[in-house]
């Protein structure tokens, strides 16, 4: 069986990479290009921990082809943060702590961080529908909701006091 | 388990010589986001999987003089950022955006939902209740067939070997002629449909229903065309009794299933409901324009 050829851009660099064409494209970021910040959950599209943002709308890696990556520009977890430099959806999961295993916490930055890509007003409400198809089985969303709203609220050039410790 | 291989076929015409040369089991993607569950329980296990997005016009929207052409494979992101489709058919749009999450609008299609031959497919009541036609692309070329002819049972269509469809074809709505879907869960976001219900009605200048079209979903092996229900708006303003006979004839058009989602019973009393519910949005705004 013929390895398909794959040209894409992702995080903002060209990569090429040869993919089996049963192979996702969670499967080639993971097992080929040791990008494994995008995490397999259940493999049918309902968890959204393998979340990546493909041409500007979120897909789940798990329903996508590595071979239908070609000619596309995807960016994954890793490439939410500039350098050093958190991006402020993730520097708000951490001073609300909303995480606790951590397992789902990759795909909810990178959809939450895609939400604020569009939309730097989102209502709670708006922000709850948007991050429907991200399962989180340990905080109760709640604290997740708060670190993207407050999230968008620094990058509107407001400054949300930080939670308490 | 013999293994598989993947085509990207750039023109309509390749993609025909290859789906009508494969031997074995072939399956066409569009957004992929049932074929790969498929794929991965091991339900579906092609030899080959030809991808339709590099072909030109299987994604995108584009706006003719009396119609809509929807390309096959276009995301359902694609179809709700779409403004005009939106004014149009509301009721279109609205069936799309309740598939999945917003991660799965980035890869699903009016297409993948239609041949995925789903009764309970949201996509699809909508688009035959706006007497949508799919243009098919095959061995003998092209022909074009009402959306209602194309799924035969679960998981069965009317397409041939060597045929996929390349673009839905919308009638652009005449004055006072309006849509809405509905769909029953028993949550907000994210489930299957128990009973899906999309009405289509055109009225006259005093409000009378002059035509009509009432579509369910989930309710038997296809969507159906509820031809009594429809007949039961037309002539008729939306009184309690237009709406009690809607909701009658509604329930006589099913022949659901028990399943896990809901018993015989409550999804025909849920089928009534939702019709009348959807033909009340309809109404509201066919009245409008």
């Amino acid at each position: 069986m013929a390895k398909t050829h794959v040209s894409t851009t992702i995080n903002g660099e060209p990569i090429e990479f040869l993919c089996e064409p049963q192979q996702t494209l969670l499967d080639v970021l993971r097992d080929e290009l040791n990008l494994t910040g995008s995490k397999e959950g259940c493999s049918s599209g309902d968890c959204g921990a393998c979340t990546v943002i493909v041409d500007g709308h979120i897909v789940c890696s798990c329903l996508m082809l590595g071979a239908e990556a070609e000619g596309h520009k995807i960016t994954t977890v890793e490439g939410i943060a500039e350098g050093e430099k958190l991006h402020p959806v993730q520097q708000k999961f951490l001073e609300h702590a909303a995480l606790q295993c951590g397992f789902c916490t990759p795909g909810f930055i990178v959809a939450a961080k895609a939400l604020l890509d569009e939309n730097l007003n989102p209502t709670e409400e708006e922000t709850r529908y948007w991050l429907a198809g991200n399962l989180c089985r340990c905080t109760g969303y709640d604290k997740i909701i708060r670190a993207v709203l407050d999230a968008a609220a620094v990058m509107r050039g407001e400054n949300p006091p930080s939670p308490a410790a | 388990m013999p293994s598989l291989n993947f085509a990207a076929p750039t023109s309509v015409d390749e993609a025909v010589k290859i789906l009508a040369g494969a031997s074995g089991m072939t399956k066409v993607l569009a957004g992929g986001t049932d074929l790969l569950v498929q794929l991965r329980s091991g339900r579906a296990r092609p030899e080959l999987i030809v991808d339709t997005k590099r072909i030109p016009g299987l994604i995108g929207i584009r706006e003719e003089s009396d119609r809509f052409v929807i390309g096959a494979s276009t995301p359902g992101v694609m179809i709700y950022e779409n403004q005009a489709l939106t004014r149009a058919w509301p009721g279109i749009v609205e069936g799309m955006d309740l598939i999945g999450s917003e991660q799965i609008q980035g890869r699903a299609s009016l297409a993948g939902n239609l041949c995925n031959a789903s009764p309970a497919a949201d996509s699809v009541p909508a688009l035959i209740a706006a007497r949508a036609t799919a243009v098919i692309a095959g061995p003998n070329g092209k022909r074009e067939a009402p959306v209602e002819a194309i799924v035969t049972g679960p998981g069965q269509t009317s397409l041939q070997k060597g045929e996929f469809i390349i673009e839905f074809h919308v009638p652009k709505p005449k004055p006072h002629q309006s849509d809405a879907y509905l769909r029953f869960i028993p949550r907000t976001e994210m489930d299957i449909a128990v009973v899906g219900c999309g009405v289509n009605v055109t009225l006259d200048g005093n409000g009378v229903c002059t035509d009509a079209r009432v579509v369910l979903a989930a309710v038997a092996p296809t969507q159906v065309v509820a031809e009594e229900a429809a007949a039961a708006l037309i002539g008729d303003k939306l009184d309690n009794d237009t709406l009690a006979k809607l909701d009658a004839a509604a329930g006589r058009a099913c022949k659901p299933i028990n399943d896990k989602r809901g018993t015989i019973e409550y999804r025909v009393k849920v089928a009534g409901v939702l019709a009348r519910r959807a033909a009340a949005i309809a109404f509201e705004r066919a009245a409008k324009r």
